[in-house]
């Protein structure tokens, strides 16, 4: 059924394995035991950080493909996303594959778009097995959007520690695993920050858009689910996003957190949290998927959010437009 | 013109939630290290002074700049000098240490795209901004001495 945004879906696709790759910091962070692999150091055994990258998103399909324990020959497409210009590391790591491939760019959002448009594309028959991965690199992404890693400088308090790691999932009808019910794609909304180090503000308003109107299309309110889950909105954002909401009259109380927030110990110095398109992408292949699969969640309203900027833009003295996609897993 | 004044209330609202450095402790921190850095100079150059004592005093602050660039350098490249920077902020940024290392870090973090492509383009690309500042600054100083000189 299509409502405004949202689509409910009927055939209901499950994601029948999922897995992750992460850097040694992910690793000793809060949700380390839940990772599939974790790498020894940033570089991966490549040269270069972006090499790690892409070898990285190429382990996650690999990975997964064998914890599903299916062969290569059963995936139909692989949708897939990072942060990089041209998101190069998804077509690089997807060069190694005989299946077709789908390039998608959602910054840190793009766990639940690749998530979205591959049950939208089961739910429509057109494909069995849809394989989805997201990565991000810390080192990349620092070169990319801010400064050398050796610059003496030092960050602003609102900013974020971009995750070293890939998640992905398979989503097929056949096997067993949570199913993906609902999903409401998100509009662009910039509400006039221009403070790159502040991400968090940048991107809540974008939540409270696509939460409203998945509440008000699916007739639901935060009490339906055992879990809310935003995706790197961080410590202020997350903050900022509860106040947003209560604007609208709508409580977000104990059932709601933030991955970004989560992710890493305090001793570990990430001033607001994590960020990156790998942080929601491994917290959701990991952490959630095991605690669906264990009983202890039945319903999960995830929303991962990005940030649509880029360095230019920045520089230009744009202000930084956000998206939010909301997908609900049941198990 | 709604959704300009909604975005005024709301950076409005987001300034006043954001946490703020602690300016105290900061520049504390970046106090005595930028102090302790300058006494290293200091300290370079009398040495330099007592071993050499032909040198003139200023081919000794040349020499002293010399030294100190290359051990901020080499502590760049051995990866301690972000670490500093992190803790003193300003205090390891204005000295001529941190020059060094706004130089350093980006040749090493480039040196994959080659040598020409990566280190000699991207070398410049923090420092740039400081060594045109400094050209015309002191050309414009020099302009002004010029004039003052005819009277």
């Amino acid at each position: 059924m299509k409502l405004v945004q949202t689509i409910i879906l009927k055939k209901q696709p499950r994601i029948i394995g999922s897995y992750t790759i992460v850097g040694p910091k992910e690793g000793n962070g809060n949700f380390g035991p839940y990772f599939d692999y974790v790498m020894k150091d940033d570089c991966f055994g490549e040269e270069t950080y972006e090499k790690a990258e892409r070898k990285m998103l190429e382990s996650a399909v690999t990975g997964v493909i064998e914890k599903a324990k299916l062969s290569v020959k059963d995936i139909d497409i692989m949708i897939a996303g990072d942060l990089l210009n041209q998101i190069v590391s998804s077509s690089y790591a997807a060069r190694a594959f005989q299946f077709p491939f789908l390039g998608v760019y959602g910054a840190c959002s793009t766990m639940a778009e690749s998530v979205a448009v591959g049950s939208v594309l089961i739910d429509g028959g057109y494909f069995d097995n849809v394989v989805c991965c997201t990565g991000s690199h810390f080192s990349t992404a620092e070169r990319q959007y801010r400064f050398p890693l050796e610059l003496g400088n030092q960050r602003p308090p609102t900013s974020q520690w971009t995750v070293t790691g890939a998640g992905s999932c398979i989503l097929s009808l056949k096997g067993e695993g949570p199913r993906v019910t609902m999903v409401t794609f998100g509009k662009v909304i910039d509400w006039g920050i221009n403070d790159v180090n502040n991400m968090g503000a940048a991107m809540a308003p974008a939540v409270r858009d696509t939460m409203l109107r998945h509440f008000k299309n699916t007739k639901t309110s935060p009490n339906d689910y055992d879990l809310i889950v935003t995706g790197d909105l961080g410590k202020l954002g997350s903050e900022i996003l509860i106040d947003l909401m209560e604007d609208e009259g709508i409580t977000l109380g104990v059932n709601y957190c933030d991955c970004g927030q989560m992710y890493f110990k305090r001793d570990q110095k990430t001033l607001c949290g994590a960020s990156g398109a790998g942080c929601c992408a491994t917290v959701f292949n990991s952490y959630l998927m095991a605690k669906m699969r264990e009983g202890q969640y039945k319903k999960i309203l995830f929303l991962p959010t990005g940030a649509l900027l880029s360095a230019t833009s920045t520089q230009q003295g744009d202000t930084i437009p956000s998206v939010c996609h909301a997908i609900v897993i049941e198990m | 013109m709604e959704d300009k004044k909604r975005n005024e209330a709301y950076n409005k609202y987001v300034s006043a939630k954001i946490p703020k450095t602690r300016p105290w402790p900061t520049l504390f921190n970046s106090f005595w290290v930028g102090g302790v850095i300058c006494l290293i100079g200091q300290g370079v150059n009398d040495l330099l002074l007592l071993i050499f004592p032909s040198l003139s005093e200023q081919s000794a602050w040349a020499y002293t700049l010399i030294v100190l660039i290359f051990i901020a350098s080499f502590l760049t490249g051995i990866g301690v000098y972000d670490q500093i920077g992190k803790f003193a902020g300003g205090g390891s940024i204005v000295p001529i240490t941190g020059f060094s290392n706004s130089i350093t870090s980006p040749s090493i973090e480039f040196k994959s795209e080659g040598i020409v492509y990566g280190i000699c383009v991207k070398m410049f690309t923090i420092a740039g901004p400081v060594i045109v500042f400094g050209v015309v600054s002191s050309m414009v100083v020099g302009l002004i001495y010029w004039i003052i000189s005819l009277f």
